[in-house]
């Protein structure tokens, strides 16, 4: 293929992804090292009240802002270096906490309370995606023909849910003394709600993310099952391998490709976590890296959103990226290259 | 497929395997129905704290709405027979009657006419029969179990919840049809080309694939909001905002969905053999038109994929459509946070859940119908690598 057709084909992608994917990137980078603020100016205004004899008048300095002629506010941008991001990483009040010793008060500031959350999601909800995965794949394996089909159904039926109402679903179920939060209660004789500390809320949050992205892994870890070599599997059985050795090493090394592939989507999906905080309505207590900049975008009561500081905590969430993709992307480069040689 | 005699398995690891699945099954489909059956009873019975009040709907009986034995048994004869002839009959009726040309508007236009007319019959005619029937019938008509749709009338009706889904339905038709034709020819190209530039458009869109949308927002946000001063040199005074306008959302969000669709593209058509275009050129065909008139006519598997992968995404959107949308355009998902602000009384609640019970059953319909396609959509990136 020539270069200008590929260039014809690819063109409208490409010039999509860079407005708005790179062109925004850019911007936000810029953006998080000015602030837009409105010009003030200082005027003195005297105000007169009709009293006996004269007029009572006082004169105060007031701080308003400066309109233009059709009488908007005038903005000013300007260039503040790393202001903003002291103002997201708070890095006083963070040494301060550290020279305490006070894990508590670290958790405390908004961005390493949300970096501690993301990270301890994306980590822990990894495995249990994968081994949950696997574990229904297998057992589908094992099924009857007739009811496979059935069981996918049902199966894609959390991946596919809105995830805004997918964690809802959950929430009304044991938000106050929904069924569940009830059912715990009797069982334990406890007065239990879910949704006041942060930990309770976590552990939904987990399940509810394994319960979304089980189904995915099992789809793919299912296809990859019809594959396996039989032969291989039956010479094991013939050298006397137990079914978990057979597990172990014929059927896991050969979905490593798969649990690999797998292992990276949950890993950049998980990242951004999102949607639980909004469903699971927690920002009070547990908060996401995602739903910090989020937060920072919204306009607050007087109408103003704190894009600067927003900006700033996306540049933060960036970093991170960049740690997740450093590995798998040496690897393709590597391949890469040993192909093309 | 033939099990071996060392192959096969121990009756309890059968047993066990058997009862994780109906676990897992509980587990993924409770949930999801357990809403479904809240959305139709009175909040006190939605929010009682035993599931048997919640299914039988006591409360919601005691209010004069509930369901008899007749109506029950009726209802499921209508509804299975409606089924069955939605999947035997339907299909023959659109191929007669839509010329070949436009099958699929004719698909669509069946599936508009079927709902109308099945939400007519069962929701509509229905119950006057049956309320005639009940009447006479004596203790086989009086109602058993409790079932209101007062909170879908409030929703769809008072709250005006039409107006988000007709919102909704415009951002995902135009997120669909933009990214299919934008991501098909750059799908291709990439399958086609073995340059270096095309390994590095894959490595590029896979890192803006693992993008947080919050950070691409923040870079919309300010441009947005101010769009019109900034392009007013360029449109003169007609310059639009581009801030609450469903087509700039579009945009952004096929950006967005764009890694993903050409990842996907590309691995389709990689499993269409290049001898097929290549037969193409050499008859003659420039690369466009053996686009045209070789690939395009086998490559609706693929594609019909993809869109639904597209379609997902648009419709579940989220944080896109609520930064950017304001409120008159709101769609049908950030809609639904509104209902958490007025959240006050247990009415609200359900209503809330009334919502998102209509966001969730296009969904199922969707699984239903397209299964087959969206499992081998999920392996098709993954299994060939």
């Amino acid at each position: 293929m020539k270069f200008r057709t590929f260039a014809a084909f690819v063109g409208p992608s490409v010039f999509m992804m860079l407005l708005f994917i790179a062109a925004p990137l850019i911007s936000v980078f810029i953006q998080s090292f000015q602030v837009t603020q409105p010009i003030l100016e200082q005027v003195e205004v005297e105000t007169c009240t009709p009293g006996f004899l004269t007029q009572t008048c006082t004169t105060e300095i007031k701080t308003v802002p400066v309109l233009d002629d059709n009488g908007k506010t005038i903005t000013e941008t300007r260039w503040v270096g790393l202001q903003s991001y002291k103002n997201v990483l708070q890095m006083d009040k963070f040494w301060a906490a550290v020279g305490n010793g006070s894990w508590n008060d670290i958790m405390q500031i908004d961005f390493w309370k949300a970096l501690r959350f993301t990270l301890s999601f994306t980590l822990l909800t990894l495995p249990l995606v994968i081994g949950v995965g696997l574990a229904i794949a297998l057992a589908v394996n094992n099924a009857t023909r007739a009811i496979r089909g059935p069981i996918i159904f049902i199966s894609l039926l959390p991946f596919i849910i809105t995830p805004v109402i997918g964690s809802l679903s959950i929430y009304w179920l044991f938000v106050g003394d929904g069924i569940l939060t009830a059912m715990m209660e009797r069982w334990s004789g406890q007065n239990i709600s879910m949704f006041a500390q942060a930990w309770t809320i976590e552990l939904l949050m987990y399940f509810y993310r394994v319960w979304h992205v089980a189904p995915f892994a099992f789809v793919i870890f299912y296809a990859g099952l019809q594959t396996v070599n039989m032969d291989t599997l039956e010479s094991a059985v013939i050298d006397g391998a137990s079914r978990w050795e057979r597990l172990r090493h014929v059927i896991v090394p050969h979905l490593m490709p798969l649990i690999v592939f797998i292992a990276l989507i949950h890993l950049m999906d998980c990242y951004r976590v999102f949607e639980e905080i909004v469903g699971f309505r927690s920002q009070a207590h547990v908060i996401s890296l995602q739903w910090l900049t989020y937060d920072f975008m919204t306009p607050d009561d007087a109408g103003n959103r704190a894009i600067s500081r927003a900006s700033a905590s996306a540049m933060l969430t960036m970093i991170g990226i960049v740690f997740l993709l450093i590995l798998p992307l040496r690897r393709t480069w590597r391949d890469h290259k040993g192909s093309a040689h | 497929m033939s099990t071996s005699k060392a192959m096969q398995q121990s009756f309890a690891l059968r047993f066990s395997s058997g009862a994780f699945l109906a676990f897992w099954c509980l587990l993924a489909a409770f949930p999801i129905f357990w809403i479904a059956i809240m959305s139709f009873k009175s909040p006190v019975d939605a929010f009682a704290d035993s599931p048997w009040d919640v299914i039988s709907g006591p409360a919601t009986r005691a209010a004069g709405n509930g369901l008899s034995v007749i109506d029950i048994v009726v209802g499921l004869i209508v509804l299975y027979f409606s089924i069955r002839w939605a999947f035997t009959r339907l299909p023959g009726l659109v191929q007669q009657y839509s010329p070949p040309a436009f099958l699929v508007l004719g698909w669509v236009f069946g599936a508009v006419l079927y709902a109308v007319a099945f939400i007519l019959v069962f929701f509509g005619l229905l119950p006057l029969v049956l309320s005639v029937v009940n009447s006479i019938l004596g203790p086989l008509g009086t109602p058993v179990l409790g079932l209101t749709t007062e909170h879908y009338v409030a929703v769809w009706g008072e709250n005006e919840f039409y107006r988000n889904f007709l919102n909704s339905m415009l951002v995902t038709a135009g997120v669909v049809t933009i990214s299919l034709t934008v991501g098909t020819l750059a799908g291709y190209g990439l399958a086609r080309s073995g340059s270096d530039l095309a390994f590095w458009l894959l490595i590029l869109a896979l890192i803006f694939r693992a993008l947080p949308h919050s950070v691409l927002v923040a870079g919309y946000l300010p441009v947005f909001i101010n769009s019109s001063e900034i392009l007013r040199p360029i449109f003169g005074e007609g310059a639009p905002t581009l801030y609450g306008q469903p087509w700039a959302v579009i945009a952004v969000l096929v950006s967005i969905n764009q890694p993903f669709t050409i990842w996907m593209l590309r691995s389709f058509f990689q499993n269409i053999p290049a001898e097929l275009d290549e037969a193409a050129r050499v008859d003659g065909c420039s690369h466009f038109q053996a686009f045209r008139r070789v690939i395009m006519p086998v490559m609706w598997p693929g594609v019909i994929t993809t869109g639904l992968f597209s379609f997902l995404l648009g419709y579940n959107d989220f944080l896109v459509t609520s930064l950017l949308l304001d409120a008159q355009n709101q769609t049908m998902v950030p809609a639904i946070a509104g209902y958490f602000n007025r959240e006050t009384t247990t009415t609200d609640q359900v209503e809330a859940v009334a919502a998102a019970v209509s966001i969730t059953a296009p969904l199922f319909l969707l699984v239903m119908v397209f299964q087959r396609q969206i499992v081998s959509g999920l392996t098709a990136g993954a299994v060939k690598g």
